[in-house]
């Protein structure tokens, strides 16, 4: 196949697709506009001129009938990656998704299996109008029977889908809008990294800081600025939310003794909660400061022009640095 | 309160131009309407309840929907109806005597589920609600399959692929989206098999079942859309689910709508039998509204002397779709004392099976719960399972001690 030294995260998802419809012809893609148009952010761009409209499907506007008929598909024997347009309109689909999809391979006590794939674009950051900006993770990581990642880059992007989609399980892959145009490296001969395993992608040694999705950058930019300032930070790529790879969150706090988790979700009841007290149950006795959280707030994500505000940027990531290290 | 249909069952609306007109024969037939910009289609569509066997047992005939049994099968749909009804009530009495913890009666509804669950070949697929055991039976699930989950050993015990019946569905009108998406991969495979979704009217409220009809629709799935009204949603009557009868919905969504006596199993066979074709052959799909009487509770946790009138119920049973098949086999002389006795051991003797089966049932290994959670696994159920399988072991001395080992 080939190298690409610098490809989006919106083109990698695309030749992800492509590949997987490719390598199996039971792979559909469904959702609104995701046909002639190509999806509104251009992700499944030629993807219904090269493999027609009995694959690359139109749907309806009804986000439940989107998954409601994914699961059916699924049940036929078809894996279906279904585009659900924009974060905050998966909640007509939150039942089909929660109360049949999630729970029906366990009620079928593991007769049937419905490899359904969930794309939905997330996050804030682009200046988007109510609904289009959300981060509701943590409403799907709390779920048994489901599977959450979130990728950070192109060659995660590319790989990570595929994975999900050659799984026999429901997988929600959240997709991080703002980074869709961030040029990363992608190799797509390599070898891809297990989809639920956590990566450092910055080796530190008095603090580590831990991200997925848009947040990753971010907290990359914390470590090079805390870096001028002296101060040794580590990046953990969670990569996944559910499960969440706990042994290299872990193995990192266990060096540094410092933790701060980033995510746009909001604080209270987000990820970030469950990573504190899990690190804190394992790492009880290496911590030296208490697992600090950097993330929205407990309110409606805000009118655009206060975005920047809302969401978790270098200066407040960096303060909880500052307060992690002074205990 | 008339036993009759939701329109019949509301006054009109000031200024509507819908009439109330009461029927004072037994044949259910919709309201009329007087609309004077109503065509005759309208008209048609109206007058349509489709019966070709009265409640007295008496063969009619309809023009679009012909059947021709032989005593044969006559008397099969005879025993599958009084079989399933043996069934329901050994699982209610298995209830009561605290063996399940809920049971949902299908009593009254046979006719409904017997015929469309015969007009199946055995490449189709349904998608039931929670209620239908006598499809369950057309199917060939075994019987005490349906009742784990109702004794509470699983969520659904029976593997759907082996009799392309799916799992029962608890939450009201999910599957009906489940059917058009299945229906939409018989699409693709070229298949010429059909889907079957079954519904209440209490679904019929449901976002879900809008959108299985939108969705159907568009794509020409080969879905048929099975609704057994039976009038009541727990407490809650037809006319709180909707203003106009049901199966008139469908117009709008660009399929034919039919009503057909739900306790005629004849009917209810020829129906479904055309809509099965008419959906293998690529006509898209139809919705079928059977009008039929929860003859019993919702469940066994109901009360239904809280919300409907004995005399409601009375009248309903004089419609009861066993007796008239009977009245009608005995007058043609199809069945004789013999064979009813034969099918009455029968019954007996699939009561008692179900009972052995049931008390034998045993609880599922406790570990199960951590079981098919995922199907390629998951790390934070490998670590709970681990965890509580170390708490549980470590009970283990306790045990012996208390044992006296």
């Amino acid at each position: 196949m080939a190298v690409f030294e610098k490809i989006t995260i919106a083109k990698a998802i695309n030749a992800s697709l492509r590949a997987s419809m490719e390598a199996d012809p039971k792979v559909l893609v469904m959702g609104e506009d995701v046909g002639k148009l190509g999806g509104v952010f251009r992700v499944t761009d030629g993807l219904q001129k090269d493999f027609g409209e009995e694959r690359v499907i139109d749907t309806p506007l009804a986000e439940s009938g989107i998954i409601g008929t994914a699961i059916g598909l699924a049940l036929r024997g078809y894996r279906p990656v279904a585009e659900i347009q924009f974060d905050g309109f998966v909640f007509p689909a939150y039942d089909q998704i929660v109360t049949q999809l999630a729970k029906m391979h366990a009620r079928a006590l593991g007769k049937v299996k419905v490899p359904v794939v969930i794309r939905i674009p997330y996050a804030g950051g682009i200046g988007a109008v109510e609904h289009h900006s959300e981060s509701p993770e943590a409403l799907f990581a709390h779920v048994a029977g489901l599977k959450v990642v979130s990728p950070s880059n192109a060659s995660d992007a590319y790989w990570m889908l595929q994975q999900a989609i050659a799984g026999d399980d429901p997988v929600i892959y959240f997709e991080p809008k703002r980074r869709y145009h961030d040029k990363s490296r992608l190799d797509t001969e390599s070898i891809p990294d297990p989809l639920h395993k956590a990566r450092i992608t910055r080796t530190g040694s008095d603090l580590t800081l831990a991200a997925y999705g848009p947040m990753v950058k971010v907290c990359e930019n914390v470590a090079n600025v805390a870096a001028e300032e002296g101060k040794s930070v580590e990046v953990v790529d969670l990569r996944s939310i559910s499960p969440i790879d706990f042994d290299t969150v872990q193995s990192s706090v266990e060096k540094t003794g410092r933790l701060v988790v980033v995510h746009e979700a909001p604080v209270f009841f987000g990820s970030g909660a469950e990573i504190a007290a899990r690190i804190t149950e394992r790492c009880f006795y290496h911590l030296e400061a208490p697992v600090l959280r950097v993330g929205g707030f407990h309110a409606p994500y805000p009118p655009s022009r206060l975005e920047d505000e809302y969401l978790p940027g270098l200066d407040r990531v960096l303060d909880a640095v500052d307060r992690a290290l002074a205990y | 309160m008339t036993v009759e249909g939701t329109a019949e069952r509301k006054t009109a609306r000031g200024g509507s131009k819908r009439t109330t007109a009461k029927k004072a024969t037994p044949t259910n037939k919709a309201p009329q309407s007087k609309a004077g910009n109503s065509g005759r289609a309208d008209q048609a569509e109206q007058d349509q309840l489709v019966q070709l066997l009265t409640p007295e047992g008496k063969r009619v005939e309809h023009p679009d929907y012909a059947i021709d049994l032989s005593p044969e099968e006559l008397r099969g749909l005879y025993r599958d109806m009084v079989l399933t009804r043996c069934f329901d009530a050994e699982a209610t009495t298995l209830q009561r005597q605290g063996e399940l913890g809920l049971w949902a009666s299908l009593l009254g509804q046979e006719a409904a589920q017997i015929g469309s669950g015969r007009a199946l070949r055995d490449d189709d697929y349904v998608f039931p609600t929670y209620r239908e055991h006598g499809v369950a039976w057309c199917r060939g699930v075994d019987p005490t399959n349906l009742l784990g989950m109702f004794r509470g050993v699983n969520h659904g015990g029976w593997d759907p692929n082996s009799n392309n019946f799916h799992l029962y569905t608890i939450v009201i009108g999910s599957q009906t989206l489940h059917a058009t998406g299945y229906a939409m991969g018989v699409q693709k495979d070229g298949a010429d098999s059909a889907v079957i979704a079954y519904f209440g009217d209490g679904a019929s409220s449901q976002g879900d079942v809008a959108e299985s009809f939108t969705f159907s629709a568009v794509y020409n799935a080969p879905v048929v859309f099975f609704c057994q009204n039976n009038q009541w949603a727990i407490s809650e009557p037809t006319e709180k689910q909707t203003r106009v009868p049901l199966y008139q919905r469908a117009r709008g969504f660009g399929f034919p709508g039919v009503r057909v006596d739900g306790n005629d199993v004849l009917a209810c066979l020829a129906v479904t039998k055309a809509a099965l074709e008419r959906a293998r052959t690529g006509q898209g799909p139809m919705l079928i509204e059977a009008f039929t009487y929860r003859m019993g509770a919702h469940t066994t946790s109901d009360d239904p002397t809280k919300y409907r009138a004995h005399e409601e119920t009375l009248a309903w049973e004089a419609k009861d779709p066993i007796l008239r098949l009977r009245t009608y086999l005995e007058s043609e002389g199809f069945v004789d004392e013999a064979y009813l006795a034969a099918i009455d051991e029968e019954s007996e003797a699939l009561g008692k099976r179900v009972r052995d089966v049931v008390r034998a049932m045993p609880d599922p290994d406790t570990m199960a719960i951590f079981e098919n959670v995922y199907a390629d696994g998951h790390a934070l159920v490998d670590e709970e399972r681990a965890q509580f399988a170390a708490y549980q072991a470590s009970f283990a001395d306790a045990d012996a001690i208390a044992e006296g080992n």
